[in-house]
């Protein structure tokens, strides 16, 4: 499959701190693609880089096969919604909706009938005559959305789109992303730094560490399969035993307690135990790591056996579940 | 904070009434007395307008406020289209340190004398006519200050991603401005304005130094000036009560325009 979008040796300094380094990536049509990274990691500035905002110093941006480097924000298929959404605030939601195309100087009941189309889709036709501070912040994200969808762009961004809205509407606008997304056929690329939404949004991830790519898969693969410590350590909850000059690394739910077969085991002691509904998390102190071993078992388990703080278990795992990683 | 006694908080009371007394009973007595049937300030013979009357009659005071009006438009104009596009300028470029925002203080805090003085050396040197349009140019040059900073103020809350969401969106730099940061920079712009109008509509000193010896070029205040030296009239007063009227509503309506400005 060609790429719709390859970025290609990208690199791009602010002052003397280097914010892209040398960084190639490429994204397939249809995709909903995550850039993963803590802050600084260079996730934003990608971002804006694709949008225009930014020129890259040195590489090539290339959309369907040209160049788009070195062309303006204002002449780019490619739209982005702002972190802030930076809704125009003098402006109803129809207003924000239509700007942009009224900018491509369509007839004016074509942006009409795209505008009450995307409404629709976002379910914000009842509020088209609000402005942007009658809204609710899970509105103004959806105005952002419809304002940007509306371009029918070949590629829509998204800056940490949902960090501004409580964790319960979060959860719920993850899914909604995801569905409109096949709904309307976009590539989406968003940028966050939430790993869980990463994973639960994305068809593919890239986790970024210093202006660089660390590695890039399908959340199935960077969670099972993480090429290192680092993007071991950013999916999920794994456990990190140093070793001989190298890193074993195993997930929680790897690990059994009491096991009837392992191919290794050790004992510790229960130092804390923690409710998670289904699951129950057991911090074990093993001698052979500094910091308690994150156990998961299951509820049933937990029944059939239980364990209290205190208690002393042994713990076992299968080689096949453990990650080695070179120091 | 400490609880007040009544005992200070009725000092205070007195206090801040003898100040607000002294503030406005001369303004109050000015004009009362522009009503004075007799026009002396000595005794009240009765009410009438009759003074305002003769300065609508009066061509010297009616011509000194159509050159007021004049220079106070034009220069508002020009001060409000050059102390805008600074006052962008200023926000939307990196920092560079003080040296540029001390430069566009300077007219406001340098004495007026001294500007006056040095607009005259500059004239006479570039060997200029005076008239109004050097009053205008030097009305410019302060109220390019006044403007610009009243912009800069809203610029201070201005949350530029709108630009760059207009820019996303398909707009260029010139519909950006027009469509998305002017209506949004709007009252401030107007009430950069009004204050400028203000200032420049009761300007003595450096409209007196730059109009030149024609008496066509002669500006309320100069006028003003000009009548008292043979002795406050009951039309000076009245001229007077105009001028402050005029200056109150305009200063009013661009108080009013800033408090609207809301952060987006």
């Amino acid at each position: 499959m060609s790429a719709l979008l390859n970025i290609e040796g990208v690199t791009k300094r602010f002052g003397t701190v280097i914010a892209l380094d040398r960084l190639t990536l490429d994204i397939r049509e249809n995709e909903f693609f995550a850039l993963l990274g803590a802050s600084g990691s260079g996730k934003t500035t990608l971002l804006r880089m694709l949008a225009g905002f930014e020129v890259p110093e040195e590489g090539a941006i290339r959309l369907d096969g040209a160049d788009i480097s070195q062309v303006p924000p204002n002449r780019r298929p490619v739209n982005l919604m702002f972190q802030s959404y930076a809704l125009f605030p003098h402006m109803t939601v129809h207003g924000n909706i239509s700007y942009g195309l009224e900018m491509e100087r369509l007839p004016k009941s074509e942006i009409n009938a795209r505008v009450g189309e995307i409404l629709e889709t976002t379910e914000l036709a009842a509020l088209a005559g609000r402005k942007p501070d009658q809204l609710s912040g899970g509105q103004k994200q959806r105005v952002a959305l419809a304002r940007a969808l509306v371009k029918r762009p070949r590629l829509l961004l998204l800056d940490e789109p949902l960090s501004a809205l409580d964790k319960k509407l979060r959860a719920a606008m993850q899914l909604e992303l995801k569905r409109l997304q096949h709904e309307v056929g976009i590539t989406f690329i968003v940028v966050t730094h939430d790993q869980e939404e990463a994973l639960v949004m994305a068809d593919r991830i890239a986790i970024l560490r210093d202006g660089r790519i660390e590695q890039v898969g399908t959340p199935h693969e960077l969670y099972e399969a993480p090429s290192s410590r680092y993007a071991a350590d950013f999916i999920g909850l794994m456990n990190f035993i140093d070793e001989g000059g190298r890193t074993l690394a195993i997930r929680p739910e790897r690990i059994a307690v009491f096991p009837s077969s392992a191919d290794r085991t050790v004992a510790g002691r229960v130092v804390a135990r923690a409710y998670h509904g289904l699951d129950l998390m057991l911090h074990v102190q093993t001698p052979i790591a500094p910091l308690a071993l994150v156990v998961r078992v299951t509820a049933d388990a937990a029944d059939r056996r239980p364990v209290a703080e205190g208690d002393v278990v042994t713990l076992g795992w299968n080689a096949a579940d453990v990650r080695t990683f070179a120091n | 904070m400490a609880e007040r006694s009544l005992g200070v908080r009725r000092a205070l009371g007195i206090h801040l009434a003898l100040v607000f007394a002294f503030l406005y009973i001369p303004i109050a007595v000015l004009a009362a007395l522009s009503f004075n049937e007799g026009g002396l300030p000595t005794a009240w013979t009765g009410f009438s307008t009759k003074w305002y009357t003769a300065l609508l009659g009066n061509a010297e005071i009616l011509g000194a406020a159509w050159n007021t009006l004049f220079v106070g438009l034009v220069s508002t104009l020009i001060a409000t289209v050059l102390g805008t596009s600074l006052a962008l300028g200023i926000e939307t470029r990196a920092r560079k340190g003080g040296a540029i925002e001390a430069l566009v203080f300077a007219p406001m805090i340098i004495p007026d004398i001294v500007l006056a003085i040095a607009l005259l050396s500059f004239f006479s040197l570039l060997n200029v006519p005076m008239g109004l349009h050097t009053i205008i140019v030097s009305h410019v040059v302060f109220n390019l200050a006044f403007v610009s900073a009243v912009v800069r103020a809203r610029l201070k809350t201005f949350d530029w991603s709108v630009t760059e969401a207009s820019r996303d969106l398909g707009g260029g730099a010139v519909i950006t401005f027009r469509r998305v940061t002017l209506p949004l920079i709007l009252p401030a712009v107007i009430a950069g304005a009004l204050l400028a109008f203000t200032l420049s509509v009761d300007e003595f000193i450096i409209a007196f130094f730059t109009a030149g010896a024609g008496r066509d070029s002669t500006t309320l205040p100069m006028q003003i000036y000009a009548m008292i030296r043979f002795g406050v009239t009951p039309e000076v007063n009245a001229l007077a009560v105009v001028v402050i009227l005029v200056s109150v509503a305009a200063v009013t309506l661009a108080h009013r325009l800033n408090r609207g400005i809301v952060a987006p």
